[in-house]
């Protein structure tokens, strides 16, 4: 098997929010269609690193970063990166379910729409695709039009994944997408990871190691703003060359 | 694409602008045309005088009557609006069913929703002749009707702020008061009330101000007489019943009369705006103080 | 009789005492709209919905007071709705934390404790001599606009705000800009509390009489008008000036006018409150 491509990439990256070093010298590189999960303890970092591939701090006062991140080999904090174009490359799904109070049908071609696609037909199509590809349109096809907040929390979830799938970005982040799902909605989630990873490259944040070692090729372990290792999934759960690592994964605090 | 963004920012930004040129609006029409009035008529003259005569042959600038007569009309509305305004906050915090006090709150509120020239109406027509049968001496035109009336149109305003400034009062307080044996009434005014007392004050304060700037009311029942004079019973005339008086009638415009109804209007002003950024002060003061 | 007899008896009296408080004002208001509706609605024909004034009281109609009004409700409307949402929309999403920002704010609460007559003052200096409006349409529009504005953007501001945070990184995730976030997320789904804040400052706009008599409205317009540049008045100044008037038929006139004044405020602030109950039961987030 060829070496693949990395797809994204940090150098050098701190993070400050005012006074607070939030990430400290991150390097990582995340290789293109493979699953990477970023695992560690509540207020590690983990999340915060997360929304720096789509600038999702960007609105947040006081927030502010050093250092580079690379998609494809582009700084996306530099100058003539459009906000906006870079989020039709990245895609995020957030931690709670947060369909738009419209439509099922509006909600997967909202993105679509405000790039000022208006044409029925093609968004008609996008909207069956995305809904395809994440396994929600034998579900929902038949009320396209209905309030989507009239839907399971599971089911808002795979709506928010087609959404973001539906712009066709090629990386998707993923903000501990089932923690506010029941058991059987995650295991959905967590099968379409699995499928979606063969065209997307994914970066999940979980709390759940165990969700780590289903779906992930990769592990990177945060702990209080710091990358701690980063390897294979396997190697990482089975040979943890960190003590904190170990640690972590053997459940010892958390 | 951006630049758009950057117009709909910058309209935004100017609608929002706007509110500061209205404040610069009225300071400035205020202070323009009263300087000019105070160039005639000295300050002194202004505040000192007994007299407010300026539509006569023999012309006399003292506000003193005009202050009195809107003092006269708030006094009294105050007198009726807030014992029955914190009763109502009480009995509704402390006794009434929630359900009560979720059906009466927005009942109380149509009271503050009725235009105020119905008031005026409705003191002139109603509660003037009902109280001269109680008071043969009371006039046509009295600051007693008017402030009742208006003292009645305040309650909501008085209530519903200092519900809110009791309710917030933390449980653990009531129910301390409670575990020691205390009565509801002992409990809601020996420990309620001063709790709230900052809430409650910012209540009466803004009642204040709203009488004081109260027009059509006191233009219909209170009477069209500066008469200085702390009598509820006669007619007396408030600032903002004079500014009504003289913008019926054809004062030529420039004239010193007409920049009498400024020189009141800036009185008008200082007041409101002095007991509105008091207000203000306390409530501030109060929220560091329960952060 | 005990202490605690005494204090449980006291008890006891307040409770009376805070019914009679709760009530006294709705009674007197009871018997202010029976007295009102007994004296005018008599008066209350085809005829008076449609005649012009008159010095004659039982000629007398209030077409161009309604007529004035409903002009007014308009052209306020036009001017304050942009305005003070927009003002609302900047102050909460975009100047939120800068100076500015803070002294806008300051100054908006400022201006909602300003009386209505100063805004009177303020319109006849500014529109009615600087910009040559007179005592029109349009001065008396602007004029009650600025007086509403604070309570527009104070509405707005609460409805934008309670738009969860959730819903804007959706939408910004997927590539939206800010206004677009504004307009396709954040507008929709406040607009209810957006509209309720409208409809209930119009409704207090609609009763103002003294700012209008301030300006120059008139007591007497013997036409109605059929433009913005038009002299007018409106139903609050014909009352007032019924009811300034010795005779008693002005005064049934007056009471009449009252049942119509009242009926639109009441249904202006029906609307308000159906509004907000069906915004509140509508979204749960």
């Amino acid at each position: 098997m060829s070496k693949k491509e990395n797809k994204l990439e940090a150098k050098n990256l701190d993070a400050y929010y005012g006074d607070f070093h939030a990430l400290k010298n991150i390097n990582i590189a995340m290789e293109e269609k493979a699953v990477t999960a970023f695992i560690g303890p509540s207020g590690c970092g983990k999340s915060t690193f997360l929304r720096t591939f789509n600038r999702m701090n960007d609105y947040i006062d006081g927030f502010r970063i050093e250092g580079q991140i690379l998609l494809d080999g582009r700084d996306i904090y530099n100058k003539d990166i459009r906000v906006d174009e870079l989020r039709k490359e990245v895609g995020m799904v957030f931690q709670k379910p947060n369909p738009f109070p419209k439509s099922i049908f509006e909600n997967v071609v909202y993105g679509l729409k405000i790039q000022g696609i208006k044409k029925k037909s093609v968004l008609e199509e996008a909207a069956e695709k995305s809904l395809r590809h994440a396994a929600l349109w034998d579900e929902v096809k038949d009320k396209l039009n209905k309030s989507a907040l009239a839907l399971s929390g599971g089911q808002q979830q795979r709506l928010c994944i087609a959404r973001a799938l539906a712009i066709s970005p090629s990386v998707l982040l993923m903000d501990e997408p089932a923690s506010a799902l029941d058991p059987i909605s995650t295991a959905k989630i967590e099968e379409l990871i699995y499928t979606l990873k063969n065209e997307y490259t994914i970066v999940i944040v979980t709390h759940n190691m165990q969700q780590a070692g289903r779906v992930s090729d990769y592990t990177a372990f945060f702990y209080m703003g710091e990358l701690v290792e980063h390897n294979k999934t396997r190697t990482m759960f089975t040979s943890p060359k960190d003590e904190r690592t170990q640690n972590y994964i053997t459940g010892r605090f958390g | 694409m951006r630049t758009s963004e950057k117009i709909i920012e910058g309209l935004l930004w100017l609608s929002a602008v706007i509110t500061i040129l209205v404040t610069v609006g009225i300071i400035w029409v205020l202070l323009s045309e009263s300087i000019s009035f105070f160039r005639v008529v000295p300050l002194s003259d202004f505040l000192t005088e007994k007299e407010w005569t300026p539509l006569f042959a023999d012309k006399k600038f003292g506000i003193m009557p005009l202050v009195t007569g809107t003092l006269l009309t708030t006094g009294v509305a105050i007198a009726v609006a807030l014992p029955i305004g914190l009763t109502i906050a009480v009995y509704l915090n402390e006794y009434a069913h929630a359900r009560m006090k979720q059906i009466v709150k927005p009942m109380l509120e149509v009271l503050a929703t009725i235009p105020t020239v119905v008031y005026g109406f409705f003191a002139l027509t109603v509660v003037t002749p009902f109280l001269q049968k109680i008071i043969p001496s009371l006039a046509g035109f009295n600051a007693l009707s008017a402030g009742i009336v208006m003292g009645i149109m305040i309650i909501p305003m008085i209530s519903s702020l200092s519900e809110d400034a009791i309710s917030s009062v933390p449980r653990s307080l009531r129910e301390a008061a409670y575990g020691m044996g205390s009565t509801r009434l002992q409990t809601a005014f020996g420990v309620m009330v001063p709790a709230a007392s900052s809430g409650i004050v910012v209540s009466v304060i803004l009642a204040i101000s709203r009488a004081v700037g109260e027009t059509m009311i006191v233009a219909i029942a209170a009477g069209q007489q500066p008469r200085l004079t702390l009598n509820p019973l006669v007619p007396i005339e408030t600032i903002t019943t004079y500014i009504v008086q003289v913008s019926m009638g054809d004062v030529p415009r420039g004239s010193l009369e007409y920049k009498t109804i400024f020189a009141a209007g800036i009185t008008l002003f200082v007041f409101t705006f002095a007991l509105n950024n008091l207000s203000f002060w306390i409530k501030k003061k109060y929220q560091e103080k329960y952060d | 009789m005990t202490n605690s007899d005494i204090n449980r008896l006291k008890d006891k009296a307040f409770q009376v005492f805070g019914i009679f408080c709760t009530f006294i004002g709705l009674v007197v208001l009871a018997i202010f709209l029976i007295d009102i509706v007994a004296e005018g609605i008599t008066r209350i024909n085809w005829d008076f919905l449609t005649s012009l004034p008159s010095r004659r009281a039982s000629r007398a109609g209030i077409l161009t007071a309604w007529a004035g009004t409903l002009w007014i409700l308009v052209l306020t409307t036009l001017i304050a709705f942009p305005l003070g949402v927009g003002a609302g929309i900047y102050l909460e999403e975009y100047g939120r934390k800068n100076r500015l920002a803070n002294f806008l704010e300051i100054n908006i609460a400022n201006l909602a404790g300003v009386p209505s007559i100063i805004y009177g003052l303020l319109g006849l200096e500014i529109f009615g001599r600087q910009m040559r409006l007179g005592g029109s349409l349009l001065a008396g529009a602007l004029t009650l606009s600025l007086l509403i504005l604070p309570i527009i953007i104070v509405t707005t501001r609460e409805a934008v705000k309670a738009v969860p945070r959730s819903i804007r990184d959706g939408s910004y995730a997927l590539g939206a800009s800010k206004w677009q976030t504004i307009w396709h997320q954040v507008l929709p789904a406040s607009f209810g509390g957006i509209l309720t804040g409208i409809i209930l400052a119009l409704s207090r706009a609609v009763g103002e009489a003294a700012p209008l008599i301030v300006i120059g409205a008139l007591a007497y317009v013997p036409f109605t008008p059929s433009s913005p540049l038009d002299e007018f008045t409106v139903l609050p100044i014909q009352i007032f000036n019924w009811t300034s008037r010795p005779q008693e038929e002005f005064l049934t006139n007056a009471a009449a006018a009252i049942i119509v004044l009242l009926v639109i405020t009441f249904l202006l602030n029906g609307i308000a409150v159906y509004l907000r109950n069906k915004q509140q039961k509508k979204i749960r987030w």
